[in-house]
């Protein structure tokens, strides 16, 4: 990213214990997880630096309790770190007042929850508005907006209705619909979609797909399902024992993971799937591959047919231009294909 | 989970286990009581002059607060706020002759307006139960009483939940104000009735203000409970998502916790409802008019069929109060059409308002709607009277209610409390804390021991083990009725759910209708007494029996029945053993009823300190008042600890959660 980064998380630590700012000033360096577990401590982040640019989509994945919930939760302030600093947009989140926090969070930030945490005694449209309520918005004003992105999450014509009254699928509409009234810049979602069955997932999914390019915010997603994470994400950052072990680019993390676990977390995936022919591509030596070349947003398994039918060693690879950015070579394609090592 | 807790439940002390030191203080005991007729005068009874003047001190105390510190101008004070909006509901409801000079409103307006709010919470069947409970109050001619009641309990119910409230909120929010507050409310809780009395009467006057304030002080503590609870039961989601909108401090306690608790709050209104019920029938005492004083004077002078009449009214003002509000806590808003008109969001409102505006206008019309006179009503007390008394008089059942008196009184009752009387102070205590060691430990037992010792300190020990004989009588006569109906019930689905309904409905009525029947059956005695707190204590033995052996898992019955075990085998050594937690809650709050019941039981004459207390009642002495009060509450307290702590770690022990 050529801007500077939205959120901006350095060597960020939370502790959970007795006295855990103590703790962590004398604590030796690189105690593992369950060293700090043996001394009454639980390491819900552990070291972690991660930056968010504009408009990027950074998921966050890991097993439950790989602490990518407290991280979000660091993120957004709901829990006050233990050490480290977090920016955001350029202002150190751990210096701000309690009214500055509000206003930061009145302004800026919009979160969506796992179950929802829709407030049981309002309708939809009074849920949608209660952000805006909160920072004093005029009666007339907030109704609009919130008729305006009941509209928007599709759930015209129910805005008079309890949450209790609402499928799962339609109150995490409405939990989505509260947290973008605002217009927030920087929107966290905490697996938003755990809590459903998986064809409303999917469509939940396309849902949230469909607003992002739309809307363009920036947004920390947080899930436990690799499938999920590699639809929507820009960039992935696997977690474990509090620790981020990984974060890159999808078809990075599948093609060169860093660490035994992430290899792990991987080995299931249909590498074809994430892999796209820009991914491994070789840049141009010597002559150009004549004949069709193939997108370099492509994945592999949409390329198989061409694959396997061509005969040519080596593919010309199209960047969105058109123009050639360089060459597949068909057998390292097709190694990755049919997942030969 | 359950193997891996059962080693804390019996800790490998060093050399001796729990149930060894229980026996050995069991055998100090007997060893005391062999050896009485040898022992110093001194160990058999806390002598004379070891008795410190508690309540001349306590009385200074209470003086120094009330006159030189000025707490009397407080409360002076607060009183004259409470008498105003008492005078206003007195005024509207029975014409007393105070501002605003309106009432009496016709009952035929107020049962139609409540009937309609009824409707709305629960349907016909709510509707037609308030309809008919106000239309029976004033055909029996009681009109004026009931809302002699209800003047003070509408205030002091709003009052209680307001204060609760406040107190609850400040628990859960300030850790501090939470550990100064729960020894306080369990203490209260188990204070005797007429502890709360005396004060009330002291500080805020004679009548319906003392009678407010006393009720308002008997209601408050379930209400801080349920607040504390709902309010840390909120998902922490919901919190988070509050906070996420940028809610202010403010703005996150009154339009996400308070309204997100709801459930719990509104429980702690319908509890607060009760207990106000409860205790204002109760304020009878101090002289309150209205329904228990009625009911007081009536059973005084053995007016069995008025007695009856009175105590029918209290119990549908009961039911009705706990009906209505237990609807309002599964009342979930509705939702309107969008666009719907003003009238139709609060036809409800309307509605009801027409109604009272309409009956106001037809009593004006027809007088019989406005108020039933004494020739009209359809009271029936003579009658009642004659036939219960006749029934009473038939050979069979005279014969046997005086066989079961004489019996009783000479082979179980009169026996037990000699020889209760007859154990020396010391062994007795010996005999709690063996008890308390043996079911729960060290701490509980020292505790217990503490406590009693205070109670024998204060002077009273002769009264206080008459009463506590009479609560363990009376618990144990009614474990032999509630447990066989407990596990009857609990054997088929349809009995557990009649017989758990029957419970639920006779726990909210005021414990003072117990007397009743007891009265009727065996006159003004000791076994009525008894009686009557045997069938109060009965309920909630019989509802967590039935309980207890309803929730144990399905998975262990099946197992049991697959190992082939017979119906007996089965609830001997599967269902009785994994319920029995739960059935000890049923017994405490058995013990906790029986200490509150045998103190009202005082003015049938008992020689407990119930008696004394009520006596204190007369004057102003404070001071006796409150060691009567606390001795009460002592004892009492010692039980729930250590029965308290046993199913604690006997539900952890089996796995069953808290």
């Amino acid at each position: 990213m050529a801007n500077s980064p939205v959120i901006s998380a350095k060597n960020v630590w939370k502790l959970f214990g007795p006295n855990p700012k103590r703790y962590l000033a004398q604590m030796p360096e690189g105690h593992s997880f369950d060293a700090i577990r043996a001394d009454g401590y639980i390491a819900g982040v552990k070291d972690v630096s991660i930056d968010v640019g504009r408009g990027e989509m950074l998921v966050i994945m890991g097993l439950s309790g790989s602490g990518k919930s407290t991280l979000v939760r660091c993120l957004s302030r709901l829990h006050d770190i233990t050490g480290g600093t977090i920016d955001v947009d350029g202002q150190d989140i751990m210096s701000l007042s309690e009214k500055e926090l509000i206003e930061l969070r009145r302004s800026k930030m919009g979160m969506v929850f796992q179950s929802f945490g829709l407030l049981p005694h309002r309708t939809v449209l009074e849920n949608v508005a209660f952000p805006l309520e909160m920072r004093g918005q005029d009666r007339h004003e907030r109704r609009e907006r919130a008729l305006e992105v009941v509209k928007l999450v599709g759930l015209e014509g129910r805005e008079e209705y309890f949450p209790r009254e609402l499928s799962g699928g339609q109150q995490q509409r409405v939990g989505i619909a509260r947290s973008l009234a605002i217009e927030p810049d920087i929107w966290f979602l905490d697996e938003p979609f755990s809590a459903l069955d998986p064809l409303i997932r999917r469509e939940m999914q396309d849902e949230f797909l469909r607003l992002q390019e739309m809307l363009g915010k920036t947004i920390v997603f947080i899930t436990h399902d690799f499938d999920e994470a590699l639809r929507l994400a820009d960039r992935i950052a696997i977690m474990k024992d509090g620790a981020v072990e990984q974060c890159d680019t999808p078809d990075k993390i599948v093609m060169n993971p860093a660490t035994e676990y992430v290899r792990k977390f991987t080995e299931e995936i249909d590498k074809a799937r994430v892999v796209t022919a820009g991914a491994i591509m070789q840049p141009v030596n010597g002559a150009m591959p004549e004949g069709n070349g193939v997108r370099s947003n492509t994945s592999l398994r949409d390329l198989a047919k061409i694959l396997v039918n061509d005969s040519r060693e080596n593919l010309p690879v199209t960047g969105q231009d058109g123009d050639i950015t360089g060459v597949l070579n068909r057998q390292v394609a097709l190694d990755v294909l049919f997942e030969a090592d | 989970m359950a193997t891996t807790t059962t080693n804390t439940v019996n800790p490998p002390s060093q050399g001796w286990t729990r149930n060894q030191i229980a026996i050995g203080l069991l055998c100090a005991a007997f060893a005391l009581m062999l050896l009485r007729p040898f022992l110093p005068e001194w160990l058999i009874r806390v002598p004379e002059w070891a008795i410190l003047p508690w309540d001349t001190w306590l009385d200074a105390v209470f003086n120094f607060i009330k006159d030189d510190l000025g707490l009397i101008h407080v409360t002076r004070t607060i009183a004259a706020g409470l008498e105003s909006l008492l005078d206003v509901t007195a005024n509207l409801l029975y014409g007393r002759n105070r501002w605003p000079h309106l009432g009496p409103i016709p009952w035929s307006a107020i049962a139609a307006a409540v009937a309609v709010l009824a409707y709305y919470l629960g349907g016909w069947k709510m509707a037609a139960l308030a309809a008919s409970t106000f239309i029976w109050t004033a055909l029996v001619g009681q009109w004026k009483m009931a809302m002699q009641t209800m003047s003070v309990l509408v205030v002091a119910a709003p009052v209680a939940v307001i204060v609760g409230l406040f107190l609850g909120i400040a628990a859960w929010k300030y850790g501090w104000f939470e550990k100064i507050i729960r020894p306080v409310l369990s203490v209260l809780q188990t204070l005797p009735f007429f502890t709360y009395l005396l004060p009330a009467v002291i500080f805020f006057k004679v009548g319906p203000t003392a009678g407010a304030v006393a009720t308002v002080v008997f209601a408050v503590p379930p209400m801080i409970l349920m607040t504390t609870l709902g309010l840390r039961k909120v998902s922490p989601e919901v919190v988070e998502a509050g906070q996420m909108c940028g809610c202010s401090r403010w703005q996150m306690l009154s339009r996400v916790y308070v309204p997100a608790a709801r459930t719990e709050i509104l429980v702690g209104v319908n509890q607060v409802i009760m207990l106000c019920l409860a205790m204002v029938v109760l304020t009878a005492f101090i002289g309150m008019p209205g329904l228990g004083a009625k009911l007081l004077a009536m059973m005084g002078s053995f007016k069995i069929g008025r007695s009856f009449e009175i105590g029918v009214t209290i119990v549908l003002f009961a039911i009705m109060l706990d009906r209505m509000s237990k609807a309002w806590v599964l009342k979930q808003p509705e939702h309107f059409e969008r666009g719907a008109p003003w009238w139709q969001r609060h036809k409800f409102a309307l509605l009801s308002l027409g109604a009272f505006v309409l009956f106001l206008g037809l009593s004006q019309l027809i007088p019989i709607l406005s108020e039933v006179g004494r020739k009209q009503s359809l009271s029936q007390g003579k009658q009642i009277d004659t036939l219960i008394k006749g029934f009473l008089a038939i050979d069979g059942i005279r014969a046997t209610t005086e066989w079961l008196r004489w019996f009783l009184n000479v082979w179980v009752l009169i026996p037990f409390r000699n020889a209760l009387l007859w154990v020396p102070t010391p062994a007795f205590i010996l005999v709690i804390m063996s008890f308390g060691w043996w079911l729960a430990g060290r701490r509980e037992a020292m505790i217990a021991g503490l406590f009693f010792a205070i109670v024998a300190a204060t002077g009273w020990w002769d009264r206080a083990v008459i009463t506590l004989y009479t609560v363990i009588s009376a618990v144990i006569l009614a474990t032999f009725i509630g447990l066989p109906l407990g596990i009857l019930a609990a054997q088929s689905e349809k009995w557990s759910k009649r017989i758990l309904l029957a419970c639920d409905t006779a726990q909210t009525f005021p414990s003072f209708i117990y007397l009743i029947p007891a009265i009727m059956l065996f006159g003004v005695n000791d076994v009525a007494v008894i009686f009557s707190i045997l069938i109060f204590a009965a309920v909630p033995l019989t509802r967590y029996t039935i309980e207890g052996l309803r929730t144990v898992p399905s998975e262990m019955t099946e197992a049991a029945d697959m190992s082939g075990a017979t119906k007996r085998q089965k609830l001997l050594s599967v269902q009785l053993p994994l319920a029995l937690p739960t059935m000890a809650v049923g017994f405490n709050q058995a013990i906790m009823f029986a200490f509150f019941m045998v103190i009202i039981a005082a003015f049938i004459g008992t020689q407990d300190l119930g008696q004394e207390l009520q006596r204190t009642l007369a004057g102003t002495d404070l001071g006796k008042n409150f060691v009567l009060g606390m001795d009460v509450s002592l004892m009492a307290l010692s039980f729930d600890m250590i029965i308290r702590k046993w199913t604690e770690t006997r539900k952890k022990a089996l796995g069953l959660g808290i």
